[in-house]
């Protein structure tokens, strides 16, 4: 993504017309709805830097409370030339290419190990990945013929995955946080990362997954990519397949189209 | 709305059905009991506390005699011995020299002369069941004399001068939200900020692990990831919260936590005692959902269920996360076949319909056409096999995204097969259910959209009709038709084996697999549990 100069592209949002800077915002004071809560939250978005604030509702949520959704206009500006994201760049191949992918290039079943770690109870994201049934139509990565894909569930340690991991041979090892409650996700996943490089394991693929994930994000902690709300297990088995041609120097046939980390609609 | 013309003969064959279900699992429960029941009837007769290291003197005491191997006398047996000993002993005091001091019953070699007790530690415990059994009765009684007070719903519906279960009588679907900060005070906070603003029932989440432990924290907790922790003082906190906040709104307020995972009857009679007034309570859920051991869940239900019925607690079945993890239109009827199996199993416990908050869910795929026609056949068909239940109307969560206005229509929708199909208790939905734990201003904004469309909507039900030859009634029908079927094949094969094949879910579990199998115990044939004897004999009058 190295380029040597850029034409700079100044942007701001758009509201009803170009530049003009318009944003929403809501939130909830913990003050009773009154003038003098309305003129609090009045001032309380000038300090953000939004001028002109509009309080186009105060509402009273409770007795204690009241809510507001407040319009606004913004001169912040920031340049879109400047700005370089990571994208994963995922083939979009269908279940028979990847599997026809792995049993000739690579010439054996790929073992994929997934978890939902730490504390966290919510299987639904590994599950939409793994299991069979997949999600959005999308097979999961245990219809695969090609994929060994094993799935332990929740509440795995990061000591036990490992292990188990190990134990696989596995080629990817997929964690899914989806609890984000005071960051819980990013210590748990930052220990894994660390427990794997103090463990010599770097080469196994590990992939984050969880709603509030983005692929930057998983990059910082130090995963080899992230994947975002609406990802589907195609999109998984594609990188995977991708990555392990790229490690063994072997082409990666064409069609890539790139996808971004964030988030995939509904 | 009109009826949907279903078959009769049909429910009722589903009935039969799952009752024979039911009826060949009692077969194991009533021969078995759990270290977690063991811990709740010595929670029923008083023994409470932990020790420096948090773990409560019930487990101490239980796990002292299943390591003896004497706990398949029950605990209730060594309880009313050790009292026997010495007159004027609290349970309390009791408990404690079981757990750490020289209590009888320990040794294999003493096994010969436990006949010559039974009786004695029978008569010792008399008293103390009474009482046990008088504290649950008290907790319902007050929550019933509130309610006659105050009402309940956005209506007051007053109740009936014989109705004995707390409910709603007309009006639309009582609006339940979840609070789930992780800490209690905040909890109560925003558990007073939704009944302000017009939710009747709060449910306090529990920390994302707490199902899998195997024991019941203590104290007031301010520290817990995706919930807070059940505990007996957060349930006081919370319902101190309630009755005071009831009062200054002039309705009566419910509280629910979760009976469910390792400690599920020690919740229940928690619950009981603290005057919840339901419980997230599931024959199957655990162990589909949270792999704990078939074996262990469905004897611990029955118990839990036994206290419930007493304490006249309404339960919430979990049938709404079958259709997290299995598609919502392929697998409606296992979601219905569970219904009639969850019903079976209340009915067994002693529990009247009016306390069986069946649960089910808006989780169709939104991107499906006429998904809102297939929504509307299974909440009206929900609605009319079981007619005296306080049936529970789930929102979306699977097919939700952080476009929260999206969301918000979405949930709009679900607010609208809500009240059409005379829902009774509704769950509202939140526009950001798939970013966090809900914001005070979700919850508020969930609750007046929920107020408009249930005001907008008030006599639509009585309004409608179906065409008998259209596509809801067809999808009624054959939802009917697919869950008969699958009650027959459950019915021959068995729910243990229907259960490790994957029928419910898609989700497999063998019948010795999961968690807290270890803590299952063949009955002796002297096998004393006089809070249950208490709870069963007085249940069937």
């Amino acid at each position: 993504m190295s380029v040597v100069s850029k034409t700079p592209q100044p942007i701001r949002p758009y509201g009803d017309r170009r530049d003009d800077g318009r944003i929403q915002l809501s939130f909830t004071l913990p003050v009773p709805a009154s003038d003098k809560a309305r003129e609090a939250a009045r001032r309380y978005v000038e300090k953000l830097g939004v001028s002109n604030p509009v309080i186009a509702t105060m509402q009273p949520a409770g007795h204690d409370f009241s809510f507001f959704v407040v319009y606004g206009a913004t001169s912040v500006v920031i340049d879109f030339a400047d700005i370089e994201v990571p994208e994963i760049k995922t083939p979009t191949w269908s279940v028979k290419e990847i599997n026809t992918l792995i049993k000739e290039r690579l010439k054996r079943r790929l073992v994929i190990v997934g978890a939902c770690t730490g504390s966290d109870a919510h299987t639904v994201g590994i599950d939409a990945i793994l299991n069979m049934k997949g999600y959005a139509g999308d097979k999961g990565l245990e219809a695969y013929p090609w994929i060994d894909a094993h799935n332990l569930g929740a509440q795995v340690d990061n000591v036990v995955l490992i292990s188990k991991s190990r134990e696989l041979s596995a080629d990817a090892i997929l964690v899914s946080q989806i609890i984000t409650q005071r960051d819980v996700h990013i210590e748990n996943s930052r220990q894994l990362v660390d427990l794997m490089r103090r463990q010599g394991l770097r080469d196994t693929l590990l992939l984050l997954g969880g709603p509030r994930i983005d692929n930057k994000l998983a990059r910082e902690l130090g995963f080899d990519a992230g994947f975002g709300p609406g990802t589907k297990p195609s999109q998984v088995a594609a990188y995977v397949v991708q990555e392990l041609l790229h490690r063994r120097g072997e082409p990666v046939p064409s069609s890539l189209s790139p996808i971004p980390g964030g988030d995939g609609g509904h | 709305m009109q009826p949907l013309p279903i078959d009769d003969r049909i429910v009722q064959r589903c009935r039969e059905l799952a009752a024979a279900v039911a009826g060949s699992v009692h077969r194991f429960i009533d021969a078995h009991t759990t270290v977690s029941i063991e811990r709740t009837v010595l929670r029923c007769y008083g023994v409470d506390g932990v020790d420096d290291q948090g773990v409560p003197l019930v487990n101490r005491c239980v796990d002292r005699y299943r390591q003896a191997g004497t706990l398949e006398y029950g605990i209730a047996f060594f309880l009313g011995w050790t009292l026997s000993r010495r007159p004027g002993t609290t349970p309390q005091e009791a408990a404690e020299e079981m757990a750490y001091g020289d209590p009888p019953g320990l040794l294999a070699s003493d096994v010969a002369s436990f006949a010559a007790q039974f009786e004695v530690a029978d008569a010792a415990l008399r008293e103390p069941t009474r009482k046990a059994l008088a504290a649950i009765d008290a907790a319902r009684a007050q929550r019933l004399s509130t309610w006659r007070r105050l009402g309940l719903g956005s209506t007051h519906s007053a109740p009936n001068a014989d109705c004995n279960i707390v409910r709603a009588f007309d009006g639309p679907p009582l609006k339940y939200v979840i609070v789930a900060t992780g800490n209690i005070y905040d909890d109560a906070d925003q558990a007073r900020a939704a009944a302000q603003v017009g939710a009747d029932i709060i449910a306090v989440i529990r920390s994302t692990a707490q199902s899998l432990i195997d024991y019941v924290p203590y104290g007031a907790t301010t520290e817990g990831y995706g919930g807070t922790w059940a505990t007996q003082e957060n349930f006081r906190i919370v319902r101190a919260a309630l009755d005071d906040e009831q009062e200054r709104l002039g309705r009566y307020l419910q509280q629910v936590n979760y009976s469910s995972g390792l400690c599920m009857p020690e919740i229940a009679y928690l619950a009981a005692i603290e005057r919840l007034d339901m419980l997230l309570n599931d024959a199957m859920y655990g162990i589909l959902f949270r792999d704990i051991n078939p074996r262990r869940t469905l004897c611990d239900q029955h118990f839990s269920r036994r206290i419930i019925g007493r304490a006249g607690i309404v339960i919430n079945t979990g049938e709404d996360n079958y259709l997290t993890t299995a598609d919502a239109v392929e697998s409606a009827h296992t979601v219905l076949a569970s219904q009639f199996i969850n019903e079976a199993f209340a009915y067994r416990a002693g529990l009247r319909a009016e306390q069986m908050g069946l649960g089910h869910a808006f989780e169709i795929d939104k991107a499906l056409p006429d998904s809102f026609l297939l929504e509307i056949a299974q909440a009206q068909l929900v609605r009319q096999i079981f007619p005296r239940h306080p049936i529970k109307w789930m929102p979306a969560t699977k097919h939700k995204s952080g476009d929260i206005f999206w969301s918000h229509r979405v949930d709009g929708l679900f607010d609208l097969v809500g009240v059409a199909t005379d829902q009774s208790i509704e769950l509202l939905g939140m526009m950001t259910e798939s970013i966090h734990t809900p914001f005070l201003q979700d919850r508020y904004a969930a609750i007046t959209g929920a107020d408009y469309v249930f005001s907008a909507c008030r006599s639509l039900s009585s309004e409608l009709q179906f065409r008998p030859d259209g596509r809801v009634v067809a999808r009624a029908q054959k939802v009917l038709q697919d869950a008969c079927d699958l009650l027959d094949v459950v019915a021959s094969e068995g729910l243990f084996s229907a259960i490790a094949r994957g029928i419910f879910a898609d989700v497999k579990r063998p019948e010795t697999g999961g968690r807290g199998l270890e803590g299952v115990i063949a009955r002796h044939a002297q096998y004393r549990n006089p809070i249950l004897q208490e709870l069963t004999e007085c249940a069937s009058l």
